[in-house]
């Protein structure tokens, strides 16, 4: 099969020609070049837009400041944005092409951990720093030395919101509805399952669905027939509202809350009277947002004319971090960045002040919105 | 007793949606022998188009209904001028390649205008809840749907059975070739066929959103693929079999949902559609025809 071997030989040449150019291109001509590689298209379009929108406004900033001055010299920063169709392949594929096309010096992004996890797998393979602003599973960074997370982790969202059903509502029983197909819903909904129990409380429905679903009356009346005292959602905005209505059309009348995924304007939008009075953990509050965050409000706000959300917040403080970690690393260069960035200590971010100990997860605080006036209110912060 | 009664009434609402969409598949399989793919997006078009009508135009249900209908008939229409008639002689395999590519059409064609962002469909009648004896609920919108869903149903049945241009429906679909010997024009039943096909998922799509109100453009893909089902566990073909088949396929769905893991629903739920089908391989209440070769 001469073709054959000719074929491979051809792609051996080619891996081997990219691979020469890549080393010492990384700060070709004064810039360096970033990743996103967001999800732009498929069932969560708003979470890409926003995270494209806080990484424009994050580069815009150093550059008009005069690009990031790294060992004595300033670097222009070029971003290279990747759609990721929401899908895992889809995911790994734009993390190899930002590493092993266009040459990255790191990647920031994907958000959802069902495409973290395939992208992070990638990065870490071809030794790349990545920085996942806002997925929440534990796995996402679990020995990837190369991959780091903005966000803080599902076991920290599973207690905190597990904490506050049993000791703010005074919850005695809960039920959880969650999407099984995905990292992100089920990771939580375990933790918090776990943890609610450890805090005295029952347990008394575990329901699940699959991505796509729009009839969960079956799950909904399981849960109805019990009656628990807190309904949990820790699944995605686009599907929450027909949840909350279909419990609701059954006759459920307890409380309902939700994690950081709720955090989107468009879940009142598609949710109206609803969603009102809820409550969901998330990652900042706008209106108790420290002169950092306000800063990087305003400037949002005049940019973009709507107030950012979480992962806007935290796709911002991604390229902060990386930033940080470049300039603290003095050289560019793939591995002294990673080693940087695990050494990150008190950075002051727009959703909060995070420290790094090594590992790519963060140590910083959660807070308690209330869907109040069809507006997102400042409820309570719960700190590790 | 309760939960019996509520998990029932969740199932009629998803059979009822499921059936709007699965006549479609059956009439024009019954008709062209063909499985018209595109018919799932066909049924989010007709979504789209009611929401047009509910959210832009501001209009009332009933005119939301017969706006999203009449629009949602004619592309029908146009789909089956400009993308299946030219084929109706060429293999069976091309037609149903062109179904699929005007399915994706039709996604891609929402998703380039309206976006991919998911839209909210406004609730057109007052929400009620009425509890049952015994304590079951039933909203206004189910009744909504069952309502409308059973009407147009027994209003088909009755046109294709007992006018005369649902004899040459039927007729069509007993023999094509000899049909135009009776001075039938096929092309315009054919037409028709389309017509009302896409007018019953347009209302099938409104409901939809009445029930699960929030709508995107890749919607119509499960929806579809399971109306399809529905309709071949019916018996492709058969009009009151693709009604039976959607209402089975809802309550197998509901049933093992209530038991079960979502992820075993699909699973156990498809099995005993399968399973049916060993013993019935031509649905229930389709016929068995030797094919001429």
């Amino acid at each position: 099969m001469p073709t054959l071997r000719n074929g491979s030989f051809v792609l051996v040449l080619a891996a081997l020609l990219v691979a020469a150019l890549g080393v010492g291109a990384l700060a070709a001509d004064g810039e360096i070049v970033i990743g996103l590689n967001v999800e732009l298209t498929g069932s969560i379009p708003v979470i890409g837009q926003s995270s494209v929108r806080g990484a424009q406004l994050a580069v815009l900033e150093i550059n008009s400041a005069g690009g990031l001055e790294v060992g004595g010299k300033r670097y222009e920063i070029t971003l290279v944005i990747e759609d990721n169709q929401d899908v895992a392949p889809s995911a790994a594929a734009a993390t190899t092409k930002l590493i092993t096309q266009n040459n990255v010096l790191a990647v920031i992004g994907p958000n959802a951990s069902r495409n973290a996890i395939p992208a992070a797998i990638v990065a870490n393979n071809l030794r790349t720093p990545m920085i996942s602003p806002w997925s929440t599973a534990v796995e996402t960074t679990v020995d990837r030395p190369y991959v780091f997370r903005a966000a803080f982790i599902d076991d920290f969202q599973g207690e905190v919101v597990a904490t506050f059903a049993r000791e703010t509502l005074g919850a005695q029983t809960a039920a959880v509805l969650f999407d099984i197909a995905s990292d992100y819903n089920k990771g939580i909904a375990e933790i918090f399952r776990e943890r609610f129990e450890a805090a005295g409380g029952r347990v008394v429905a575990f329901e699940s669905y699959t991505t796509g679903d729009r009839d969960f009356s079956s799950q909904l009346t399981n849960i109805r027939a019990h009656n628990p005292d807190v309904l949990f959602l820790p699944n995605y905005y686009s599907e929450v509202p027909l949840q909350v209505q279909q419990a609701r059309r059954l006759g459920y009348t307890g409380h309902i809350v939700g994690s950081d995924s709720w955090g989107y304007e468009e879940i009142i939008a598609l949710g109206g009277q609803f969603m009102e009075g809820l409550f969901f953990s998330a990652h900042y509050a706008p209106d108790i947002a420290t002169p950092a965050a306000q800063r990087f409000i305003q400037a949002y706000q005049a940019r973009y004319g709507s107030a950012p959300d979480d992962v806007a917040a935290l796709t911002y403080d991604s390229f902060g971090l990386l930033f940080q970690a470049i300039q603290d690393a003095g050289v560019v260069d793939r591995d002294a960045v990673r080693d940087a960035l695990a050494r990150i200590t008190n950075y002051e971010g727009v959703t909060g002040t995070m420290t790094f100990t090594g590992t790519g997860d963060p140590i910083k605080s959660a807070v308690f919105i209330q869907i109040k006036d069809g507006k997102f209110t400042y409820y309570d912060s719960i700190a590790p | 007793m309760t939960f019996w009664l509520q998990q029932t009434l969740n199932a009629l609402q998803l059979g009822s949606i499921y059936a709007l969409i699965a006549l479609g598949y059956t009439m024009v399989y019954g008709i062209l022998r063909l499985i018209n793919f595109a018919h799932g997006d066909i049924f989010m078009a007709g979504a789209f188009l009611g929401l047009v009508g509910a959210a832009v135009l501001k209009l009332p249900l009933v005119l939301t209904m017969l706006f999203s209908m009449i629009c949602t008939a004619t592309l029908g229409v146009l789909i089956e001028r400009a993308a299946y008639k030219p084929l109706r002689n060429a293999p069976r395999v091309s037609a149903v390649i062109t179904a699929l590519g005007i399915g994706i059409f039709l996604q891609h064609f929402v998703l380039a205008t309206v976006g991919a962002q998911p839209r909210l469909f406004p609730l057109l009648v007052p929400l009620n809840m009425y509890n049952l004896p015994g304590g079951a609920m039933i909203t206004s919108v189910q009744l909504l749907i069952f309502g409308v869903a059973v009407v147009l149903m027994l209003g088909l049945d009755w046109f294709v059975r007992h006018t005369l241009t649902g004899m040459a429906m039927r007729a069509i679909s007993y023999d094509r070739s000899v049909v135009p010997l009776m001075g039938i024009s096929v092309d315009r039943i054919i037409s028709l066929t389309f017509a009302i096909g896409s007018g019953l998922a347009a209302v099938g799509g409104i409901l939809f959103g009445q029930a699960y109100p929030v709508i995107d453009p890749y919607m119509g893909i499960l929806v579809g693929w399971k109306a399809f089902v529905a309709a071949v566990v019916g018996g492709i073909g058969n009009i009151r079999g693709a009604m039976l088949g959607a209402y089975i396929l809802g309550m197998t769905e509901i049933y093992v949902a209530a038991f079960l893991p979502s992820t075993y629903r699909d699973f156990v739920a498809f099995s005993l559609l399968l399973l049916l089908l060993v013993f019935r391989p031509t649905g229930i209440l389709g016929r068995i025809t030797a094919q001429k070769v």
